[in-house]
């Protein structure tokens, strides 16, 4: 396998399997964004298939990517906001990890959308946490990560959240430049901040172009604070990249059924990831 | 038309409930349902606004998640997640949101995160989302709900999203800013909190219930009002536009 040095000033084209392989390692704390939209499942495929363990996965919504890599026994930790199907219902793997262990057993740190939003923003600030009016009378607080600050100007009491610096972001977008400029748009959801918090990064794309067409609403991440980029056309399907593919409802619920036991979970994973057969 | 069933009956309410109302933030399912059937019959002009950050959406078909991509082809401006809790939901600019959950109790609390002990769950569901920061400072919440004993509970197996916390006064003790859960409409009747002792109180009967029924769907003893107030019939305007729009 080709060794890719990272240490340029600007983001190194790499092949997937490279750039998964020098940047996500056994142990680390790792964050694929992507809120419903430009989720990088193939990027999460190539971390399933070389076989990564005990990681910290971090995702607001873990959805159907996370509910892979938990089944696939990746994580020893996961940190999130929401994790259902959305629309459909339980992410069954999940559900399998935290009520039964299986495959091993997965240790939580929940959160609020709004307090986990805030961490990547703190992260990516190089701030030691944020403040947010939240998190007040509910049981969350007694069971994550939330402290009571004080506004030194009003005196009002604020909930402080803890930044969030992963070892590694990876998010999709729809396209890079050949000096590793990324640009995506749609739902903008938290990559960039995920990509400024994190210590280093991937960006999957669906194709390199010579030169970004600045689109309104269009957001670009410098190649400069990118560690690699990595063209994955189709990538994050079964969720979408806006204006590129479609996101695939039906197969969001047709994994409710493939996902609910373990056994069929196990081959379609074979048969799919592995064994990289398209889903039909 | 073949009559209203009883998942209709409660999108219809739901959706009769935003008539006035201008800035509405919506979760998937039903409550989209609502929300766009009230655009297309009563509201035109009320602003849709997603957890994914679509602000101002005009979907024509349901969407199957917050984060489909005819909501951002059609939204008035996009924002990031941050944006979207920091500056529209916690300065209190949303006037109505809709939640769902597992649990609720007497005082319009939510559970959405574990059914038994949080630590070995007997079910873990998704969590809150943006659900606790949603019910502390949208204008008001409707909470959508089927009725049973199982979901209308005594006690509340985790607290994720706060209504009325332990009554009166509550919510002022906590700095919350928005109204809180207003309006709690099932597949039996609509429930309010009593004005004074903020418990939720049966106002509202939808068509061939009576209030037994609805004590027996509950799991606290339920107060009632002395007369509550009669669903008005879906009418065919409503429902022709509900089936068409979920017909596409």
């Amino acid at each position: 396998m080709r060794i890719v040095s990272l240490s340029s000033d600007r983001a190194q084209r790499v092949t997937l399997s490279d750039g998964i392989a020098e940047l996500v390692r056994d142990g680390h704390s790792v964050a694929l964004e992507g809120f419903t939209h430009l989720i990088p499942f193939a990027a999460g495929h190539e971390v399933v298939r070389q076989g990564r363990r005990e990681l910290e996965l971090i995702r607001m919504t873990p959805d159907l990517l996370y509910d892979q890599l938990i089944g696939m026994g990746c994580a020893r930790r996961l940190v999130f906001s929401y994790g259902g199907n959305p629309g459909v219902g339980s992410l069954h793997r999940f559900r399998d990890a935290v009520e039964n262990g299986w495959p091993h057993p997965l240790e939580l740190e929940e959160h609020s959308h709004a307090g986990m939003a805030n961490r990547y923003a703190a992260g990516a600030s190089d701030l030691p946490f944020a403040v947010i009016r939240g998190y007040r009378g509910n049981d969350l607080v007694g069971r994550t990560r939330v402290a009571t600050v004080t506004c030194p100007f009003t005196g009002e009491e604020l909930a402080a959240v803890p930044a969030l610096r992963p070892d590694v972001a990876i998010v999709h977008a729809q396209e890079a430049d050949r000096r590793g400029n990324v640009q995506l748009w749609g739902i903008p959801g938290v990559q960039k901040e995920a990509v400024l918090a994190a210590r280093r990064s991937l960006v999957t794309v669906e194709r390199i172009v010579d030169e970004l067409e600045l689109r309104p609403g269009g957001v670009v991440i410098p190649g400069w604070v990118i560690d690699a980029v990595a063209e994955a056309p189709g990538g994050s399907q079964p969720s979408y990249s806006h204006g590129l593919t479609e996101r695939d409802n039906e197969f969001y619920r047709r994994w409710d059924e493939i996902s609910r036991d373990r056994g069929g979970f196990l081959a379609w994973m074979e048969e799919h990831v592995f064994g990289r057969v398209a889903p039909k | 038309m073949n009559a209203a069933d009883a998942g209709e009956v409660m999108t219809i309410v739901a959706a009769r409930h935003l008539r006035r109302a201008k800035v509405c933030f919506i979760g998937v399912g039903r409550p989209s349902t609502a929300a766009i059937l009230a655009r297309e019959v009563h509201n035109p002009e009320l602003v849709l606004v997603y957890e994914s950050g679509t602000i101002g959406a005009k979907p024509r078909r349901i969407p199957l998640s917050i984060g489909d991509g005819e909501l951002a082809q059609t939204a008035d401006a996009v924002v990031s997640v941050p944006e979207m809790f920091n500056y529209w939901v916690q300065p209190g600019r949303l006037d109505v949101a809709f939640l769902g959950a597992a649990q609720i109790d007497r005082f319009g609390n939510l559970n959405s995160t574990v059914i038994g002990d949080y630590a070995h769950p007997k079910v873990r569901l998704p969590g809150g989302g943006g659900a606790p920061e949603i019910a502390a400072a949208c204008g008001e919440v409707v909470v959508i709900a089927p009725h049973s004993p199982r979901t209308f509970v005594e006690r509340l197996d985790f607290v994720t999203s706060v209504g009325y916390g332990d009554g009166p006064g509550a919510r002022e003790r906590l700095g919350f800013r928005g109204g809180g859960p207003t309006t709690t409409i099932t597949d039996l009747g609509v429930l309010q909190p009593d004005p004074e002792t903020k418990e939720l109180t049966l106002t509202q009967l939808h068509d061939g219930v009576d209030a037994d029924r609805v004590r027996e769907a509950t799991g606290w003893p339920l107060a009632a009002a002395a007369e509550p107030r009669r669903t008005e019939p879906p009418t065919d305007e409503e429902l022709g536009a509900l089936r068409e729009l979920t017909s596409r």
